[in-house]
C-alpha cells in the first residue's frame, strides 16, 4: 500500500469539551489529511455535532487544541465552510444571491462573484434556476443550494453534518455521488458526520468510530474500496458491517 | 400480486374503489382515487409512497377515522362506519396522555370499556412487558425516551385487543439508530403476538425489513402503483442481496416527492 503523503490539514489534539458537568468529548487526538474525505460516526448523541462546532469555534474547546496548517484554527484566516444539518438557505435570497452571500461576506469584488457564482451553478446543475426562489425548489435543489453556497468560497476545509438525512435513497445517492464530484474537482478537505453508516462507506476514505459519551475515538478505519463505489459490491457489505458491529448498541 | 378470492374469510380489512376528496373554499383537492385492496389475517402490510401522497388519508379511511368520498370499507366484511375498538392506531406523533402513568394509559381502552381493574391491569401489564418497558408501569410519560414512548403507544394499541393495528409512520420521529432497533423490536412484538398490521412508512429499508408486502402509491392523488410480496425470511439482513436489490427495485419505481 502506497504511504500516503498528503500533509496534515486538520491536527485535533486532546481534545476537551464539557459543558458544565456533562463530558461531551474525551480527549480526541487525530490528523485529517489535505484533500482527504473523512467521515465521523458514531451512536446517537455521542457529540459529533459538538466536536464539528469547536473545530469551526462555534463552541471553544474545554481544552486541547485543533490546528488548521499547523496554527491554531482562526476564522479569519482559515477558509472553513459549514453546512448544518437543517435546511439553511436564506428564504428571502434567490438561488444565485444564496451562492453568493458568502462571497460578499468576504468583500469579493463584484466581477469576480459573478464568475465565481456561475462556475458553481454549472457545477450544481441550477443554472437556469438562478433567480429562483428556495421555496420553489425541489428538496434535492435546495440542498444543492447550501452544498454550491458552501463551495462558492472555494473552501479549504468543509464541515457538513448530516446533510442528506432526511432525503430517500435515491435522492441520497444522486447528492452523494454530486459532492464526490465536487470534492474531486476542487480538492477540499472534507470532514462528513453521518448516521448512515452506508453513506460514510460510500463516501470515505477514513471514517472515524466515536464511542458513546464523554466520546473518545473507538477506532480509526481506512476505506480502500477502489470508486465508484458499489453498495451491492461484497467488500462495500463487509466494510458496513464491520462499522455497524462498532457501533451498534441496539 | 393478490393472492385472495373476493370476499375470502382470511380477508381482514377491505376497500373497494375508494376516492377521497377534500373541498374547501380554495377548491377540491383529491387525494385518494380509486383504491382498491385486501389485507389478510395477521399480513404485515405496508403502505410506501413518496411524502404528502395520501397515506395517512388512506390510513384514516380504512380506519374508520375518516369516510371516504367515494367506494366502501370492509371489516370482516361488515361495512365500516365510524372508528372501533377493532381497529387500533399508532401514532407517529405518539399522542400519549401525559397526566396518565404508562400503566394509565396502556389500560385507557379496555378501562373505558368497562373491564374490572383487575382485568385491566392483568391485560395493561402483559402488553407493556411484551413491549420491553416492564418496570415503568408507573413512570409518566415525560420521564421516558422516544422510543420508550413508542413502545406505549403499541402496547396501548395492542391492549385493546384490535383484529387490525394501523400504524401511521410510528418511528418516523426516532433517531435512525432507535429507529433501526424499533424496527427490530416491532418485529418481535408482532411475532409474539400475531395481528394484521397497515403500517405506513416513507423509509424504504424499513418497508423491506417489516414488510409481508409493501404497496406503493403514486404522488397525490394516490393510486396503486405496484405491489411488492416480500418474501424473505425474518429476521431479515439489512446488508442481504435479496434486501439490497428489492430496496434498489423499490426506490426507483417510486413516484419523486413533488
Amino acid at each position: 500500500m502506497a504511504m500516503d503523503e498528503r500533509r496534515v490539514k486538520v491536527r485535533v489534539s486532546n481534545l476537551y469539551k464539557q459543558f458544565g458537568d456533562l463530558k461531551v468529548l474525551d480527549n480526541i487526538s487525530f490528523d485529517v489529511l489535505e484533500g482527504e474525505f473523512l467521515c465521523v460516526v458514531g451512536p446517537t448523541g455521542c457529540g459529533k455535532t459538538t466536536f464539528l462546532n469547536s473545530v469551526t469555534k462555534l463552541y471553544e474547546p474545554t481544552s486541547g487544541e485543533i490546528l488548521v496548517n499547523g496554527e491554531p484554527v482562526d476564522l479569519k484566516k482559515n477558509n472553513i465552510s459549514y453546512i448544518f444539518q437543517e435546511q439553511s438557505t436564506m428564504e428571502w435570497y434567490t438561488v444565485e444571491q444564496n451562492i453568493e452571500y458568502g462571497l460578499r461576506i468576504k468583500g469579493i469584488p463584484k466581477a469576480e462573484r459573478r464568475i465565481a457564482v456561475d462556475e458553481v451553478l454549472e457545477m450544481v446543475g441550477l443554472k437556469d434556476y438562478r433567480k429562483y426562489y428556495p421555496r420553489e425548489l425541489s428538496a434535492s435543489m435546495v440542498q444543492r443550494v447550501v452544498i454550491g453556497r458552501a463551495f462558492a468560497t472555494k473552501p479549504e476545509l468543509l464541515l457538513m453534518d448530516e446533510p442528506y438525512g432526511q432525503l430517500d435513497i435515491e435522492l441520497r445517492f444522486k447528492l452523494e455521488d454530486e459532492l464526490i464530484s465536487l470534492w474531486q474537482r476542487t480538492g477540499t478537505t472534507v470532514i462528513f458526520i453521518t448516521h448512515n453508516i452506508e453513506e460514510a462507506v460510500y463516501l470515505s476514505e477514513h471514517i472515524l468510530v466515536l464511542t458513546n459519551k464523554p466520546s473518545t475515538i473507538k477506532r480509526k478505519i481506512t476505506n480502500n474500496l477502489p470508486r465508484p463505489r458499489n453498495v451491492i459490491d461484497p467488500d462495500f457489505i463487509q466494510l458496513r458491517n464491520e462499522v455497524t458491529e462498532l457501533i451498534k448498541w441496539w | 400480486m393478490r393472492m385472495d378470492k373476493k370476499g375470502s374469510v382470511d380477508t381482514v380489512i377491505e376497500c373497494r374503489h375508494i376516492s377521497k376528496e377534500f373541498t374547501s373554499k380554495r377548491g377540491t383537492a383529491k387525494v385518494l382515487e380509486d383504491i382498491s385492496l385486501q389485507v389478510r389475517k395477521n399480513e404485515f402490510v405496508v403502505l410506501f409512497g413518496p411524502g404528502q401522497c395520501g397515506k395517512t388519508t388512506l390510513m384514516n379511511v380504512l380506519s374508520g377515522l375518516d369516510g371516504a368520498t367515494k367506494g366502501t370499507v370492509y371489516s370482516h366484511g361488515q361495512e365500516v362506519t365510524g372508528p372501533g375498538s377493532e381497529r387500533g392506531v399508532v401514532f407517529q406523533s405518539m399522542a400519549l396522555f401525559p397526566w396518565l402513568t404508562v400503566r394509565g394509559n396502556v389500560a385507557y381502552g379496555p378501562k373505558a370499556r368497562g373491564f374490572d381493574k383487575d382485568a385491566y391491569t392483568k391485560k395493561s401489564d402483559y402488553y407493556i412487558d411484551l413491549v420491553g418497558l416492564k418496570g415503568f408501569e408507573n413512570a409518566y410519560i415525560n420521564q421516558l425516551s422516544g422510543g420508550m414512548k413508542q413502545r406505549v403507544g403499541i402496547a396501548r394499541a395492542y391492549c385493546n385487543e384490535p383484529d387490525v393495528l394501523f400504524m401511521d409512520e410510528p418511528f418516523s420521529a426516532l433517531d435512525a439508530q432507535t429507529r433501526y432497533l424499533m424496527q427490530e423490536e416491532i418485529m418481535r412484538i408482532w411475532s409474539t403476538e400475531k395481528r394484521t398490521v397497515v403500517f405506513i412508512t416513507n423509509n424504504i429499508e424499513e418497508a423491506v425489513y417489516v414488510a409481508d408486502r409493501i404497496i406503493l402509491l403514486t404522488n397525490c392523488p394516490a393510486r396503486i402503483k405496484k405491489e411488492y410480496p416480500i418474501d424473505l425470511p425474518r429476521p431479515r439482513d439489512y446488508t442481504s442481496k435479496e434486501f439490497l436489490l428489492l430496496r434498489d427495485e423499490i426506490s426507483k419505481n417510486m413516484d419523486r416527492t413533488l
